[in-house]
């Protein structure tokens, strides 16, 4: 896996044909990053997408089985909700949940990992599609910097066209 | 940035490679169906399967007069997908960013004996 080198750097790519892989290494330890994904009051604080937006719900129920319900809106009175029930939760460790934006979006298995990277924590997110055309979907539209070479006509389509 | 029926029929008109093939023909001009059907082993009625997608997604419509109603690429809903992607892209940097400094903070708030618990 490409493990990013130093903070900073958020690392893309596909371990598979259903799923796809974000990479991300923090200069914190691993209890703080773990606090920093699991507690309402700490993802509200940098779990905000592009700025502009905040998040008035956070709500997890952080074991095997249990719900969790995010929402964000922005100032304009845009929202984007997102919902999901955890599978697996090791304290400090992993979690793996189910996502799903609305009825007409492919659920997903999200499987967000910690691990030690010398006093430093790499986060590895594993985001696994239904389908291999649901994450070409997701991908060709912008998961991704470097789209890989099927979809390079695709991206020169869309830039002929923005 | 709420995904409309809009943006989910382009996402999911976009999903199948033959038709991302057909758009991108259609760059370069109208076609007609069977001129679209050229560069693949696949009959009329298959090609004009994958139109119709590509039509109630907004993405594809047909000219009027021509005999043979070529079919021409409409722009806008592609448009309006790069401007999602590239908000979608920025979500992640933005987050993590934000993280950095956030665990900046913790850090230099977290009690002397957190480690040691």
């Amino acid at each position: 896996m490409p493990t990013p080198s130093s903070p900073g750097v958020t690392e893309i790519d596909t371990p598979s044909d259903l799923e796809a892989r974000i990479t991300r290494l923090v200069a914190a330890p691993r209890h703080l990053v773990w606090l920093a994904h699991t507690v309402p009051g700490h993802i509200q604080r940098w779990m905000l997408g592009p700025p502009g937006w905040t998040m008035p719900v956070c709500e997890m129920d952080l074991r095997p089985g249990g719900t969790w319900h995010w929402v964000w809106r922005k100032s304009a009175g845009e929202e984007m909700s997102m919902e999901g029930r955890y599978l697996e939760v090791v304290a400090g460790e992993r979690i793996v949940s189910t996502e799903k934006w609305g009825p007409e979006w492919p659920e997903t298995v999200n499987t967000i990992e910690l691990t030690d990277h010398g006093q430093w924590t790499l986060i590895t997110t594993t985001i696994r599609y239904p389908s291999k055309e649901a994450r070409d979907a997701a991908m060709a539209t912008g998961m991704t910097e470097g789209a890989d070479q099927s979809y390079a006509r695709l991206d020169e389509l869309l830039r002929s066209l923005a | 940035m709420l995904p409309s029926d809009t943006l989910s029929q382009v996402f999911a008109a976009l999903a199948d490679p033959t038709r991302r093939a057909i758009l991108a023909r259609l760059t370069l001009g109208e076609a007609t169906v069977k001129e679209l059907a050229a560069p693949f082993a696949m009959s009329g009625p298959a090609v004009s399967k994958h139109l119709r997608v590509l039509e109630r997604a907004g993405l594809v419509d047909r000219g009027r007069s021509a005999q043979w109603r070529p079919r021409r690429l409409k722009a806008q809903p592609l448009r309006e997908v790069t401007e999602w992607a590239e908000q979608y892209r920025q979500f992640w940097d933005a987050n993590y960013a934000r993280l950095d400094t956030y665990l900046d903070h913790l850090q230099a708030t977290e009690p002397q004996d957190a480690d040691t618990k």
